[in-house]
Parts: structure tokens; sequence; C-alpha cells
């Protein structure tokens, strides 16, 4: 019978999968996508040094790994419900129920949605779904696109989309409304990106991110801000202009454009319409926890990390007994910081479990102080608040979950 | 729209076994291992369905299994996301039609 099943294969599920067949138990993955390896499969960034992520790689080595140690990884396969009896968890799936006594959710994140008007035409996605009909499926999207938003996640698909010989047109946030919320405040975009400056997309907000800390200077850096916008990789990112509707008939055929203020309130009589056969709408993630919900599992809202997030301790434990998250659906981080905790997620697992070797606590310690590390090199990071996030988690499980005999939540 | 052949990192797509398949009646080529979404994007399809109720069109939206907006019929089952579902040989899709609100119809009359 096997002991652990893993719900997602991404990077964190594999890791998590990998370090719990490697310290003896048996292990199923279950992912409903077509191929292991999450959203990594879409990613292709450069870093710092020059070299190239390639997420493809990345979920092929993984994935070599994983079948090595006879991990049993089930594709196509979509999880709906966790039910706890006794001390196992039952796992039902669209082809059956299946059963053991941990479970590892590792499901991801998901992608905020912006209702621009016109949304609903064909020719209209996500961002996410324009980086994996690029990469992962290697089709054209369209000939020529726009994005609506502007966030770290647009600016790096913006780059895998021209690497793939695509055009966008240009980059424009969406109209303000209750919904849209911040997405829609240039000000707030402005300090976003620039919170990001030694990873911001263009020279001119890397030399801005010295000087525009005060709020004055900033409002300053917007008033003067070229109407036509600032270059990134080419493309013009228009933080002054906002989509007011998506047009087209049976598909998208344009999008209807207002120039705006300081304040990203629209300029009477100031619309122009721009030609695209496709539009990407960039709001930014969130943990993708229902699965973590259904089980019963505590939730805690923490706008840090992305959203709700299920209440979990430092080595990935949640309340619930047999039940352990890793990876995004705690917190909105890149792919290497996921692998990272499905690693101690896998290694906490095997400690519960009684096996690994008297070195298990050590090895565990040492994971999540690889954690931090990851966290500190990282080349992309979503929010530039994260440690504050990470930190109110912890805080939140010592005051309510934290068993007096556990010494792992004295580390750090 | 066409697939994306060369590619400056990843290299030339490699050649895979084709297959054919029904989208409404009409007969399309896919490779194998691709989903269904994805082969009707690379033949230029971009319209899945229409609204239930208002029948406006309806393509994908997230391409990776959340939204439900790319829900067709595959082999007579309904509801199926287009976009985690591989396509197979000879397999039969249908896009999603509108359909009568009776319970609507019947509020509005009042
Ligand atoms: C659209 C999108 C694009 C992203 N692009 C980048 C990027 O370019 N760079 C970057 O650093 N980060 C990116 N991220 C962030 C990304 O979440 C992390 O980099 C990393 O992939 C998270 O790993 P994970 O293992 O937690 O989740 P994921 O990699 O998301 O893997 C989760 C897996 O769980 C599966 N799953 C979910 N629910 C179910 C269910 N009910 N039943 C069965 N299987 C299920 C999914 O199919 C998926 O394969 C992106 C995220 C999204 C959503
Ligand atoms: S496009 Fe969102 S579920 Fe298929």
């Amino acid at each position: 019978m096997r002991d652990v099943i893993v719900i997602g294969a991404g990077p964190a599920g594999l890791a998590g999968a990998i370090s719990c067949a490697a310290n003896g138990l048996l292990v199923t993955v279950l992912d409903e996508f077509m191929k292991p390896g999450g959203r990594l499969l879409g990613q292709l960034h450069q870093e710092p040094s020059g070299e190239w992520w390639n997420g493809i790689k990345e979920a092929e080595r993984l994935h070599q790994e994983a079948n090595k140690l006879a991990v049993d990884i089930r594709c196509g396969i979509s999880v709906y419900n966790l039910e706890q009896e006794g001390h196992h968890w039952h796992v039902h799936t669209n082809t059956g129920r299946l059963t053991a006594r941990f479970v590892l959710v590792a499901t991801g994140a998901a992608e905020y949605p912006i209702p621009v008007p016109g949304w609903t035409l064909p020719g209209v996605m996500s961002i996410g779904a324009a980086q994996v009909m690029t990469n992962v499926h290697r089709v054209q999207v369209g000939k020529k696109g726009i994005i609506i938003g502007a966030n770290i996640l647009a600016f790096a698909i913006l780059n895998e989309l021209q690497l793939a010989g695509i055009n966008i047109d240009r980059i424009v946030l969406p109209e303000k409304t209750p919904i849209s919320g911040k997405a829609a405040e240039p000000e707030e975009i402005m300090k976003s990106l620039l919170q990001a400056a030694h990873l911001a997309p263009s020279p001119l907000l890397r030399f801005g991110g010295r000087f525009m800390k005060h709020d004055w200077i900033r409002k300053l850096g917007l008033t003067f801000f070229p109407k036509n916008g600032v270059k990134v990789n080419g493309t013009p990112l228009q933080l002054r202009k906002a989509a007011v509707e998506i047009i087209g008939k049976d598909q998208v055929e344009g999008v209807r454009v207002a120039d705006t203020d300081v304040n990203g309130m629209i300029i009477p009589g100031s619309e122009t319409i721009y030609e695209a056969d496709f539009v990407c709408i960039a709001g930014g993630l969130y943990p993708l926890a229902e699965l973590a919900a259904v089980a019963g599992c505590p939730f805690q809202y923490v706008p840090e990390l992305g959203g709700h997030v299920p209440c979990h301790s430092e080595i990935m434990e949640t309340p619930l007994e047999g039940l352990f998250v890793a990876g995004n659906i705690t917190g909105i981080e890149s792919g290497k910081i996921a692998m990272a905790q499905g690693n101690v997620a896998g290694l906490s697992i095997a400690k519960q479990a009684g096996k690994g070797t008297g070195t298990i606590d050590q090895q565990l310690q040492q994971a999540v102080q690889n954690i931090r590390n990851v966290r500190q090199n990282a080349a992309i990071q979503f929010n530039p608040e994260i440690d504050k996030g990470r930190k109110k988690m912890k805080e939140l499980w010592k005051e309510h979950y934290a068993k007096g005999d556990e010494k792992f939540h004295k580390i750090g | 729209m066409s697939r994306i052949l060369d590619h400056p990192v990843f290299g030339k797509i490699h050649e895979r076994e084709l297959v054919s398949f029904q989208f409404d009646e009409k007969t399309y080529q896919a490779y194998k291992d691709e989903t269904i979404a994805a082969a009707l994007l690379a033949n230029g399809v971009r319209k899945l369905r229409v609204h239930e109720e208002s029948g406006t069109p309806r393509g994908i939206y997230c391409n990776i299994g959340h939204c439900m907006e790319c829900r067709v019929t595959v082999n007579g089952q309904a509801n199926t996301r287009a976009c985690l579902t591989v396509v197979e040989q000879g397999m039969i899709v249908e896009s999603g039609k509108q359909l009568p609100n009776i319970i609507k119809r019947m509020v509005e009359q009042r």
C-alpha cells in the first residue's frame, strides 16, 4: 500500500515526492495537466548570471529523478475532494478514490482575473495562458497582442513571447474599477516596480529606483511619465493609459484605450483604438488552495503571500494530521523556492512516518535554512514583502498550533 | 495561427506523430500529444463554444484547467476542458451550444 499521495506534479510536488521516496516511502503523484512539471513547464528567464532558467529542462530533471526512485506519477487526473477517516486520507479523483496516510497538497497558484469589458471574447486570455501556449505547446497565440496589467509576471512573459517571435504592441493598465483595484493605480504599479528596482525591466526604472523612494517624487515621476510610455525590451509600458474595452465581433480585433491622470482616472475624450488579434490580462497570482479548504484546514489571509493560505508550519505541516502543503499554495514565490519547500515537506513526512536515518532532524533543519538561502538569491520575487508574510505565518503557527516538544519552531 | 517551429533557446520543434480529429463535424490534424485547445488554435480556431445563455462566443482563458471557459463535449462527454484534454485519433469534439433557459423565460413572462 502506498504511504503518500502528492497532489500536483509541479516543482513542490515533485521535490516532495522525491524526498519521500528517497527515505523509503511509497509515493503516488497526481496531476490534471498532461505532463509533470506544473508551471515550471512554461518558465524561461535569464538569471542575473546570464544563464537561462529553462523550466522544461528543470521539470525533466525532476521527473527523471522521481522515476529513478520508482515514484508513481499519474497525469491527466483531477482531484476534487479530500476526506479524513481515522488515520487515513481518501483522495477523490475523476478516475476513482485513492487512500494513504499522508497527503501533500502542492496545487500551486492561479491568476487573478481582471474583468475588462469584452474580456470574454475569444483571443482574450490570461498572461499565463499565453506562456503555456507559447513555450509548452509551441503554438502562436496571435500576431500582435496587447497586455493589460503591469507586473513582474507580465514582464517575464512579454520577454518569452518576444523570444518566440510574437509582437506585443504595448502594455497598458486596466480601467480603474472597484474590481481592478491596485492593478489600475499608476502609483501603486510604479511603487511595486521600484521596490523590485534591481530586477526592473527598464533602465529608467532601475535608475529611478534610487530616487523615487518618496511619495512626492514618485507623483512627480508619474506627472512627467512619457505619454508614449517607457520601453521595456522594445515594447512601450504605458502607465498613463487604461484599457476601457476589448472590441471585436467573434474574436479580438482591438482595444479601446484612454489616457489617464496620475491617479488612474480617465481623461474624457482621450480614447483611441489600438488593433490587436489577442489580449493578455495580467492580474497577478494567488494560492490555489481549494483542496486544503475542502479537507478542513484552517486558513489565514496574508496579503504578502498572495491571499488566503492554509495555516502551516515552517516544516510544511498543517494543523490536520497527515496533511502537508508546499509550494505556491503556501504563498506566491518562484519555482526554485517551491522546490526547496517540497523537499522540506518530503523530509517532514518521512520523519513523521518514522523513516529516515538518525540525521533526519538535521536534514530538516538544513532544508528549512535552504529555503531562506534560495529566497535571498531569487532572481524573481513576486511580492517584495514576502519575508514579512512568511514571518506572520510562522508567528501564527507558534501561537496557535505548535506543540511544546517540537524543537523545530526554535530554528532561526 | 501557426506553430512556433524554431526557438532561440528551446530549438526546433520535434516532429511527432499526427492524428486527425473532428471539431463540429470538420476534420483537423493535430500532434498526437497535444491538447484540444492547442490543436484547434494551431488550426486557426479560437472559438470553442458559445455562452449557454447569451450565445456570445468563448475561447480559452487560463489554458491550465482553472477557469472552465474552454468546456467542450468530447466523445459525448459534456463539460470537458479542452485545455487539459489530449487529442486522440478519431476523437469527436463538439462546441458548447446555447441552451434554452426555461425558468428565466417563465420568470420574465410573469
Ligand atoms: C500561469 C502561471 C505562470 C507562472 N509563471 C512563472 C514564471 O514565469 N516564473 C516563475 O518564477 N514563477 C512563475 N509562476 C509561479 C509558479 O507558481 C511557481 O514558479 C511554481 O511553479 C510553483 O510551484 P508549485 O509546485 O507550487 O505549483 P505548480 O507549478 O503550479 O504545480 C501545481 C500542479 O498541481 C496541479 N493541480 C492543481 N490542482 C489540481 C487538482 N485539483 N487535481 C490535480 N492536479 C492539480 C496542476 O496541474 C499543476 O501541475 C507562474 C504561475 C502561474 C499560475
Ligand atoms: S481555459 Fe481555463 S479551464 Fe481551460
